[in-house]
């Protein structure tokens, strides 16, 4: 057990009847660490994300530790309560709603009676904008309609969002899937962001050009197993590229001199 | 998407003054007001002996919360992105366990047997309202057909408590209920149209200043991405629907004191009314969005119409007529709005 870890995973499987979605994997991700976590459709990216969120539970013998604690039974809340929280591309926002609502959808500021402190919300949200979320325009306000936002944005709306409420991992699910080029450099920066902060990502994606530049570290999953990781300094892209077509032909990274 | 992303309030060309963003966001209930305006002059231009006198507004006061009453809470059953077509027969259901306990009660003491009565018709609304909520989020039948169904049931369950038969309610007159709920404010305002502007603002402050509210919008308009950021969803539902349970029984008794007599068949024909006054006020069928005072003046539209259909020298034969033209247009007018503005 690593007690510096934020999330250690250990012999992590999860099958569902006869298919193994995920076999014997280890993970983890270390204190301000963004990792990127490489593979195709059906890798097993979306099961472990799962389960790090508490929405599946693993088969016995697994193991997931967060901060050095053994968590046993994790739950969705349980998962939010320790500080976990995901941004999901299409399901973050509510988009006939206002940046406002947004923000503090779910976890209103509200006294004991139930009564929403409209102020307050609205001026942390205005607060927010201004300092991390980087709307300079005076024609957005905290009331403003989240669904006018572009693709980037809304990323960054979310992620601010998470930051807010003092999460210690931030995982993103395909942030940049959709997005365009200009857009694609916004939500990194807000990832950046991420780390500037203290706090740890995990960076979920197919596209490696997407994930290489701001990764400290890449996981590649392929067919449920983890088939390689390495930190980012030690390969280029190039080499990078070269090696995850040979874990698409042989599901392994282990014949390392191929590559060299 | 793209579209909208250029016309987003990002741009600096988007009008960012104060009085613009202020018609904007509030362009859907300016654009009913117009609306009920635009008859009401109509109306008046064509009889101005009617409209222009008071006994006219009297009965559109009376009237109007029989079923405005009701679309106040179904208003936030529709936000919240459902439907419910039983609340006519939940009128009915609540007078007729007011009907049963009154019964029950009247020979030993009929003044105690009216306010338990009332009780029992309160408390019936609440729980066929509850049942609503409860099948449609813990069984997960949509709420169409699950309404369609507790609709044919609580009307059923009526005409097998009362036995199809109606009750005289004239010993309400002796209660302080019917001042209270059916008499006049300073002997010139119906008491009815007191409660449901009370109702409608206390709605109103629940929706925009409340915990409760804010989960209403949100369940409406991504139940996923509400659930997912910890927001309750089904008892945001559930309570919706027990609200709306609770005043249509409340409704129920008010119309059947108004009368002083109790009808199996009280609610039928309201269905239409209260649905066409939410929709109406600008309330999406998608959920997510919709306000109270919207549902308000609404109702007011589908008020005035009947009575300025007669009293404009036209056969009632154009009333349909009117109401579905008036329904259309707004509700074109509306989606056209909306889109403009998103």
């Amino acid at each position: 057990m690593n007690p510096a870890a934020v999330v250690q995973m250990k012999g992590i499987s999860k099958t569902f009847g006869e298919v193994a979605a995920l076999r014997n994997v280890n993970f983890e991700v270390g204190p301000n660490e963004i990792v990127g976590l490489l593979g195709d459709n059906g890798a097993g990216k979306s099961t472990l994300v799962k389960i790090l969120t508490g929405y599946y539970q693993p088969d016995p013998g697994g193991e997931i530790y967060l901060k050095g604690t053994k968590i046993d039974r994790l739950s969705v809340a349980k998962a939010r309560d320790l500080g976990i929280e995901v941004v999901y591309q299409e399901r973050a926002l509510s988009e006939l709603h206002s940046l406002w609502r947004n923000i503090f959808m779910g976890r209103e500021l509200a006294n004991r009676w139930g009564v929403l402190d409209l102020k307050a919300m609205k001026s942390e949200t205005q607060r927010l904008m201004m300092t991390a979320m980087g709307f300079t325009s005076a024609a957005v306000t905290p009331d403003s309609v989240v669904g006018a936002f572009s693709g980037g944005e809304r990323q960054g709306v979310a992620i601010t969002r998470a930051l807010y409420f003092h999460a210690e991992l931030i995982i993103l699910d395909e942030p940049t899937m959709g997005l365009s080029l200009s857009e694609t450099r916004k939500c990194t920066d807000f990832v950046r962001g991420i780390k500037q902060a203290g706090k740890a990502a995990i960076f979920i994606d197919h596209n490696i050009f997407h994930v290489h530049p701001i990764a400290d570290r890449i996981v590649v999953l392929d067919r449920g197993a983890v088939a390689g990781e390495f930190k980012k300094d030690e390969l280029t892209l190039d080499q990078l590229i070269s090696r995850l077509e040979m874990v698409a032909q042989t599901g392994s990274l282990e014949n390392h001199n191929s590559v060299a | 998407m793209n579209s909208a992303a250029e016309a987003s309030p990002i741009s600096p060309v988007a009008s960012s003054s104060r009085i613009g963003r202020t018609l904007r966001k509030y362009a859907l209930q300016i654009a009913i007001v117009l609306v009920l305006v635009v008859i009401w002059a109509f109306f008046y231009w064509r009889s101005p002996r009617t409209f222009g006198h008071y006994d006219i507004y009297n009965a559109l006061m009376v009237t109007t919360p029989y079923y405005a009453l009701m679309a106040i809470p179904l208003t936030l059953v529709i936000i919240a992105k459902e439907i419910d077509l039983s609340f006519c027969s939940i009128m009915a259901w609540g007078m007729a366990a007011y009907d049963l306990v009154f019964l029950a009660l009247n020979r030993t003491n009929p003044i105690l047997a009216v306010y338990l009565g009332f009780v029992a018709c309160l408390v019936a609304g609440l729980v066929a309202g509850y049942l609503n909520g409860w099948i449609v989020v813990h069984l997960g039948i949509p709420s169409l057909v699950a309404t369609l169904g507790t609709q044919y049931f609580w009307r059923g369950a009526v005409l097998v408590v009362t036995n199809g038969e109606g009750l005289g309610m004239t010993v309400v007159q002796s209660t302080v209920l019917y001042p209270v709920l059916d008499g006049y404010l300073f002997g010139k305002i119906p008491v009815d149209f007191v409660w449901m502007i009370l109702f409608a603002v206390a709605t109103w402050w629940f929706l925009n200043r409340h915990k409760f509210g804010a989960h209403v919008y949100l369940t409406g308009d991504n139940t996923e991405s509400a659930n997912l950021m910890g927001v309750d969803t089904g008892r945001t539902k559930i309570l919706a629907f027990t609200l709306v349970g609770v005043i249509s029984a409340f409704a129920g008794f008010v119309v059947s004191a108004g009368l002083l007599f109790l009808w199996p068949t009280l609610g039928e024909g309201y269905l239409l009314n209260t649905l066409a006054s939410v929709f109406l006020g600008g309330t999406s069928v998608f959920g997510g969005t919709g306000t109270i005072f919207g549902t308000f003046v609404g109702s007011f539209i589908i008020a005035i119409i009947d009575p300025g259909i007669v009293a404009a020298g036209w056969t009632a034969y154009w009333t349909q007529f009117i109401y579905g033209a008036i329904i259309v247009v707004s509700v074109a007018l509306q989606a056209v709005l909306q889109r403009r503005l998103a």
